[in-house]
């Protein structure tokens, strides 16, 4: 039992992945530590004009004023900041030259996940220009976002190609005085990911960081900005389903966006990122601040997420909304193993008037996994006929794990109708036994119930997305029961 | 711990108010209740009076509740009181045995001694002599003065209040009321301890009325602490109707043993600021909770729900029911935690908070909270914040019925699944009187009353 865990787990994500994902050639890293020289530096090293070297140091500056929260549900080791690197310009990489030379566990994994060949080409690593062509699609897809308008680069380039559009957004939804985590990234973020999507556009693709290579090495201080103007359309995907291992311990990305009038913006994550071994051992810190802004009337945000790797994670995506007749929405699977963390959820504040919001979240935890779900529905005085739903369910398999649910309502407006209902409960003996008798065996029977339970959020994926992701649940929970 | 320059100030004052009645308080109480201050100084001292910093206390501003000078009384008032003639109207004369406390102290006029069946009833600090066994078993056994600086404070100054010994296998005949009554011409601090201790089997209904008898301002900081032993059943309801400059703060501590089981049901209709905390333990097996509460309140009255079940041993049940209506500026909050700790599995534990907002300037907070450690259990909570439906209005109003006695007919179906919760009948239908007057308003209205309520 303890082994087949082991193995699957291995195998989920790349555990003793002897090949090694990446050697570098040539790094172009800057002393460890962080002090007001290195945010300097970053800023000189990446040419920016004089706004962001402003921006970062004045973020830099607030940070040292800050401590680390310690209100969440979680056990956090102590993080030595001065320890790490906060430079180091995007890695050669030289790896594996055909799939042949890939190690066969990994590759297994993304059979099963049905990821398609070019693309696990490209997540393990084999050396893209002589096997892809995904250069060509990345190319073609360029050109006909950039037919239609649509910018869609990565962040750095949109600091000097567009200059304006950030100094206009930037730090508007995530102050640089936001919280801990988001003021270390506005001082030293290193590159992300900058949509904009003119007025009236829909946006005929999804746009997914998958295609574009410079987003592969944006590091551990990612910064997104996604605007999208009046009547404007667009479905972002980050992350992939794909085990992804990374050095760097510490995670804490931002990312903002903004919809105008009838704007629609949705995005999507899957994460999974290495979650450290049986033992707890390493993995990732996953600190995000996600928040979006329905500024326009008659606007619409919606953040779906799957997520099953980190050590630990702590993120709430946000939305505000300001705009009338604005909608935002939630939809997220989490899920827990080993001695993973997770303390996540969302916060809805409806300032504009017939706001609507509705968030569905299932936690699953298993192993010696500790998860909690965390949100906020604040309903201004000023917000008349707001409506919110939400609905948060956390299923427990094994007798060491933990399920919290931390929902805080708070109404100023008597016009509010707010629900929230929430369920703890676990995969029952007799569900597992129907399908015993039905020749299913356990394992299956343990994906079957899983992905009926989390069906409502993954239907709200992406089609791609959404198949990989529930085989991906089925395998991080292989072994939990039993 | 965050403090605000407010609740150090606040800290300091109590802190010098203990200092310089230490004397006299501990000549006043028996032994085993000065036992007890050392501690409790020390965690107030590193507690103080909980800031909306503190989580527990988020959406309670209590601070400005503790400004302003407060007399404090170090001695039983002797101010005699005939219930029959104070209480023309509104508190409830029911079928049972009364005791009264003033101001914190038991009162003189009290019958005491023991009631049938072996049941003591007599003021806590006479107990704390009289029975220093069962004190040293139960007395600040369970009310943890580390957790809350509140509670530190009680344990602090605590002089006396109400002790209830109901013995193995008993069954009390008819159900105690308590009556806590405010009287003073001066504003005033009160200090109320209580100790319940139900031996197995042992079965008992308790129901408690807080009033206040003059307009001042009255801080009351109550502690009850209740031992339900082996397969014992206590029903504990509350009933507070007190002027709405009064603040009270009550902590019910409950600590079951196995089968035991626990009903409490508080019904919150006046009063400036009412806080009630709950704190269920169950530490056996199949144990019981039933925990109900309904408030209704306008002007600018806050009332508070704060309620921790933990359930620490497996098979257990608990079901969390609260209910608010709120009108004008009236603020509330709710904010209910199951825990299921390690290894008590097969738990089924429930949580309900339904709210009803009436006016614009009406707020309501809520949290329902669940932390879970066990894998077997069914836990579910479910919280709502809304108004009157309009359709079930516009289908009375369809009827004939008039939109006033519409909306009241509404408001009082929304009530009444609290109510009818109560376990005492008679005590039941004097409440179902008191909650229609105070939907209709009337209940501070009573000209044949000497006390104004409202």
């Amino acid at each position: 039992m303890e082994e087949s865990q082991d193995h699957i787990l291995n195998e989920v994500t790349g555990g003793e992945y002897k090949y090694g994902f990446i050697t570098d050639i040539e790094t172009e890293t800057i002393p460890k530590g962080l002090n007001e020289d290195v945010v300097r530096l970053i800023s000189a090293k990446k040419k920016e004009p004089d706004f962001m070297l402003e921006f970062r140091l004045k973020a830099y500056r607030h940070w040292l004023t800050m401590k680390m929260p310690q209100w969440a549900h979680l056990t956090i080791p102590e993080i030595r900041y001065q320890d790490i690197i906060y430079y180091a310009a995007p890695r050669q990489q030289v790896g594996p030259k055909s799939l042949e030379e890939v190690d066969p566990e990994l590759l297994r994994t993304f059979d099963r996940l049905g990821i398609p060949l070019e693309e696990q080409k490209m997540l393990s690593g084999v050396a893209v220009d002589a096997v892809m062509d995904s250069i060509s699609v990345k190319t073609t897809f360029r050109e006909t976002l950039a037919e239609l308008g649509i910018v869609f680069c990565s962040m750095s380039e949109a600091i000097r190609e567009y200059p304006e559009l950030v100094k206009k957004y930037l730090g508007t939804v995530v102050p640089y005085t936001d919280n801990y985590f988001a003021s270390l990234n506005s001082a030293v973020f290193s590159d992300g990911s900058f949509c904009y999507i003119p007025k009236g556009v829909r946006c005929p693709m999804e746009l997914s960081t998958y295609f574009r290579i410079n987003a592969a090495n944006t590091g551990q201080f990612e910064r997104t900005l996604l605007v999208a103007e009046d009547d404007s359309y667009v479905s972002y995907l980050e992350g992939c389903t794909a085990p992804m291992r990374d050095e760097n311990q510490l995670h804490a990305a931002v990312v903002e966006i903004i919809a105008l009038e009838n704007a629609e913006v949705k995005y999507s994550t899957v994460q999974n990122w290495y979650p450290g071994d049986r033992n707890g051992k390493g993995g990732i810190y996953n600190f995000v601040t996600k928040r979006g802004i329905c500024k326009g009337d008659n606007s619409k945000i919606s953040w779906t997420q799957v997520e099953t790797g980190s050590a630990i994670t702590w993120k709430y995506p946000s939305c505000i909304l300001r705009g009338n007749n604005t909608i935002g929405e939630f939809y997220s699977v989490a899920v827990t193993n080993n001695y993973q963390q997770a303390d996540t959820g969302t916060k809805m504040i409806h300032i504009g008037k017939n706001s609507r919001s509705t968030i569905i979240s299932k936690g699953i935890s298993a192993g010696h996994g500790q998860n909690s779900f965390r949100s906020l529905v604040k309903v201004v005085k000023s917000a008349d006929k707001v409506r919110n739903f939400t609905q948060c369910d956390s299923m427990l398999m094994g007798d060491k794990c933990g399920a919290h649910t931390f929902p805080y309502i708070e109404v100023e407006n008597e016009s509010a109708v707010i629900e929230h209902e929430a369920t703890t409960s676990r995969i029952g003996e007799d569900q597992i036994f129907y399908c015993n008798q039905r020749g299913i065996d356990t394992e299956n029977a343990v994906g079957l119930i899983i992905n009926g339970y989390a069906r409502e959020v993954l239907n709200k994926l992406p089609m791609e997305f959404a198949v990989e992701a529930q085989k991906l649940l089925a395998i991080s929970l292989e072994g939990s029961v039993g | 711990m965050d403090e605000s320059a407010l609740s150090l100030e606040l800290k300091r004052d109590l802190i010098s108010l203990f200092r310089q009645n230490t004397g006299a308080l501990e000549t006043n109480s028996g032994r085993i209740l000065n036992l007890y201050r050392e501690r409790a100084f020390h965690d107030f001292d590193k507690l103080g009076i909980p800031s909306t910093k503190n989580e527990a206390y988020r959406y309670t501003p209590l601070e400005k509740y503790f400004q302003g000078n407060y007399d404090v009384e170090l001695n039983a008032n002797p101010f005699k009181i005939d219930v029959g003639s104070v209480f023309k109207c509104d508190v409830p004369e029911l079928d049972t045995d009364v005791v009264l406390v003033l101001n914190g102290f038991f009162h003189s006029g009290n019958k005491t001694g023991q009631l049938s069946g072996g049941v003591i009833v007599c003021g806590l600090n006479e107990a704390s002599v009289r029975f220093p066994d069962i004190f040293h078993k139960h007395y600040s056994h369970y009310a943890d003065s580390e957790a809350d600086g509140l509670v530190a404070l009680n344990t602090l100054f605590a002089q006396d209040g109400v002790f209830v010994y109901i013995p193995p296998n008993t069954v009390m005949e008819k159900p105690l009321q308590i009556i806590n009554l405010s009287h003073s011409l001066k504003n005033l601090r009160i200090t109320r301890r209580n100790l319940i201790v139900a031996e197995e089997n042992a079965v008992a209904n308790i129901v408690v009325c807080d009033h206040t008898l003059c307009n001042q301002r009255y801080l009351a900081n109550s502690l009850t602490e209740i031992f339900a032993g082996e397969n014992a059943r206590i029903s504990f309801d509350r009933l507070q109707n007190e002027n709405n400059l009064s603040t009270q703060i009550n902590h019910v501590f409950i600590h079951q043993l196995q089968n035991s089981l626990f009903n409490g049901t508080s019904i919150s209709l006046h009063g400036g600021l009412i806080r009630n905390n709950f704190y269920a333990r169950q530490d056996g097996p199949n144990c019981e909770t039933n925990l109900n509460g309904l408030f209704l309140c306008d002007d600018k009255q806050h009332v508070a729900n704060y309620v921790l079940v933990d359930h620490a041993s497996p098979h257990g049940t608990s079901n969390q029911l609260f209910k608010g209506i709120l009108d004008n500026d009236a603020t509330g909050s709710f904010n209910g935690k199951i825990l299921v700790r390690k290894d008590a599995q097969k738990i089924q534990a429930y949580q309900k908070n339904n709210n009803l907002l009436l006016s614009s300037a009406a707020r309501m907070n809520t949290k329902p909270h669940l932390e879970i450690y066990a894998d077997d259990v069914k836990c579910s909570h479910g919280a709502t914040v809304g108004q009157l439906d309009n359709e079930a209005l516009f289908y009375l109003r369809s009827r004939g019925i008039g939109e006033k006695e519409a909306r009241f007919l509404l408001m009082y179906a929304f009530a009444n699944e609290i109510v009818s919760r109560i376990s005492v009948p008679i005590l039941k239908e004097r409440i179902i009187e008191l909650v229609d007057k105070r939907l209709r308003g009337e209940l501070s209205k009573c000209n044949n009353c000497d006390i104004r309520c409202g």
